[in-house]
């Protein structure tokens, strides 16, 4: 630690190839502000290594076994800058989207790399907006999410969407049932509901959104509103215009 | 449309009648009781007419094409067809004589043309016959031209699947990872760096070469292969393993270029790059029973986010197949847990037959 009191920065260094990581920590010897807190070969770690070292800059590439770098994002908040790196130029709109700094391209060049560490430095301290809700944001429009992924301290969940049985909102939290357990996600329901494809989910309630294939029955409740009944019998409470579309798409499907 | 209705065909067809004409105008003076003028004055205006009469044999030949089993029916409707049609011509011809004869110039042309009439009917009798032949030999030519256009399109599809398939071998994000790849070992290891860039324009040359020829030996397709793993070797370092199991007869059986080079591509950027350990890319191959089996397994996650090239390359792979082989050749996909697999089955060429 002895000469660490005039490394400001604390970096990341995300990527699945020894190589790729080898050239950032390269470009990164001409900065001695900052210092390398962690390099990760994959996603999962990188979440890990977010939460032990709260890094202020993460080099992150896209492409990586299990999470891909948006999914990263997603998990770990767009408080940390972000510098996409990637051989894949069609996800710079994307990138961009989620408010990353900067993008940069495979091969990396050492100007183009130290102009993205100046852009980076210029940004700090800047607040962006909730990192769950722009990922879903960045999303192509009328391409809806396959899976969902949550971090429950450093532990990462990945929900196919195929396996969720209903989400709930809690305060800003968003859980997630899936397979008789629940995952909380730092999102609105609202931003769930965009990013579930509307013909396989129903908003039945303010709070709840509901998976049609594990609707069993429906039942009245009390003189307004009704409780729709899941195949492993959880019930959920439906509200009058939620009772309207869940009929409209149970109709649909008949 | 009557294939004969056109500018550059109704003229050949008009003039074709001109020798009819003729040898039936010789026909109506041979008997020596009917001058040529008068033998013209009739045969003329009659063979004209009965050129257009003729062109309906059109649409009773298109209306009943010839097969095995309706050829006596088809036989006795045309002859009933050229019967009534050349009685209907006699009549037309009697009704003109009928008239000629009114004049002062052909007097008496009705008494002595009436002996012909038998002539005029076995002539029209036959010319009908003629023209539903011809009729018959003109629809065979389009069928066996339009046989020919669509062979053709086939073909140009074929040419199409293999032209896009080539485009597709050099997969750009390769060539960028490669060279950010021995961009790096430019510091780290420039003797590797400089064997990095070897094995790169050996690869990309070997791919040119191989992508301009039809067919392939089975062992230059596996020497691309090499050299593809072995770029992909110093990207992903002791994540990918390989395992080659090739029975040494089958390496001088004769293949579509780059047919397998897309598979093992996919094995790498679909499996070893989705496992954070990685894993083994397996390839197999035996030529038996003049067959060729060609096996690729690797190593996958089931749960791996979505790629965006969803299954384009096998598609390829499998039309070009298709195109070459037809139903002869087949590829298969199997996922067994965390093994993907695909198999190729296709006639194990040699090089003479090729």
């Amino acid at each position: 630690m002895s000469a660490s009191h005039d490394k400001r920065w604390k970096a990341l260094i995300v990527d699945d190839e020894e190589l790729a990581r080898h050239i950032i920590r390269e470009f990164l010897q001409a900065h001695p502000e900052i210092e390398i807190a962690a390099e990760c070969a994959n996603g999962m770690e990188a979440v890990k290594a977010v939460a032990e070292h709260k890094p202020n800059l993460i080099f992150l590439d896209v492409q990586m076994p299990k999470l891909t770098g948006f999914d990263v994002l997603e998990l770990i908040g767009t408080d940390v800058p972000v510098i996409f790196v990637t051989a894949y130029d069609q996800y710079a709109m994307r990138a961009f989207d989620v408010h990353a700094i900067d993008y940069l391209l495979k091969p990396i060049g050492r100007e183009r790399f130290d102009a993205a560490v100046e852009r980076a430095k210029n940004r700090l301290g800047e607040k962006m907006p909730a990192a769950a809700d722009l990922a879903a944001a960045a999303r192509p429009p009328q391409q809806f999410a396959e899976r969902l992924v949550v971090k429950d301290g450093t532990k990462v969940t990945i929900i196919p969407v195929g396996k969720l049985d209903y989400a709930e909102a809690q305060d800003d939290y968003v859980a997630l049932a899936t397979q008789g357990k629940k995952h909380l996600k730092q999102q609105t329901i609202a931003g769930v509901e965009a990013s579930l494809n509307p013909a396989d989910f129903v908003r039945i309630h303010r709070s709840y959104i509901v998976n049609l294939e594990r609707v069993a029955r429906i039942e009245p409740y009390g003189k307004e509103s009704r409780l729709a009944i899941l195949a492993d019998g959880t019930r959920l409470p439906v509200s009058r215009s939620g009772y309207a579309r869940l009929k409209a798409l149970l109709d649909e499907r008949k | 449309m009557h294939p004969l209705l056109t500018r550059n065909r109704f003229g050949p067809y008009l003039v074709a009648w001109i020798p009819l004409a003729v040898i039936l105008a010789f026909l109506t003076t041979a008997g020596g009781t009917i001058r040529w003028v008068e033998a013209a004055a009739i045969v003329i205006p009659l063979c004209l007419l009965y050129a257009f009469i003729c062109l309906s044999a059109w649409y009773t030949s298109k209306g009943a094409p010839i097969q095995p089993e309706n050829t006596l029916r088809l036989f006795l409707g045309h002859i009933t067809a050229a019967a009534l049609v050349s009685a209907l011509w006699v009549g037309l011809a009697l009704a003109l004589v009928y008239f000629l004869a009114k004049t002062a110039a052909f007097q008496g042309l009705d008494q002595r043309f009436a002996p012909l009439t038998r002539i005029f009917f076995a002539a029209g009798f036959l010319l009908y016959l003629l023209a539903v032949a011809s009729h018959y030999v003109i629809l065979s030519l389009e069928a066996s031209s339009e046989a020919e256009a669509r062979v053709l399109e086939t073909n140009i599809h074929a040419r199409d699947a293999e032209l896009k398939a080539l485009k597709a071998q050099i997969n750009p994000h390769f060539l960028f990872n490669s060279l950010n790849s021995i961009s790096a070992l430019t510091s780290i290891d420039p003797s590797r760096a400089r064997d990095m860039c070897v094995l790169l324009g050996d690869f990309l040359r070997m791919t040119l070469g191989l992508g301009e020829k039809t067919v392939v030996r089975f062992s230059e397709e596996l020497d691309l292969l090499e050299k593809y793993l072995a770029i992909e070797k110093v990207r992903f370092g002791e994540r990918l393993k390989m395992q080659e199991n090739i029975q040494e007869e089958s390496k001088g059986c004769m293949l579509p270029p780059l047919l397998l080079q897309p598979l093992v591509e996919n094995a790498v950027k679909h499996g070893i790059a989705s496992l954070p350990e990685g894993g083994q890319v397996r390839l197999s191959a035996e030529r038996q029973n003049g067959r060729l089996a060609i096996l690729v397994e690797n190593s996958w996650d089931p749960d791996a986010p979505p790629r965006r090239s969803g299954g384009r390359g096998l598609k390829n792979v499998e039309q070009r197949l298709e195109a070459r082989y037809g139903k002869d050749a087949s590829l298969h996909v199997s996922t067994e847990g965390e093994l993907f697999q695909v198999s190729l089955s296709l006639p194990a060429e040699s090089e003479e037959k090729a």
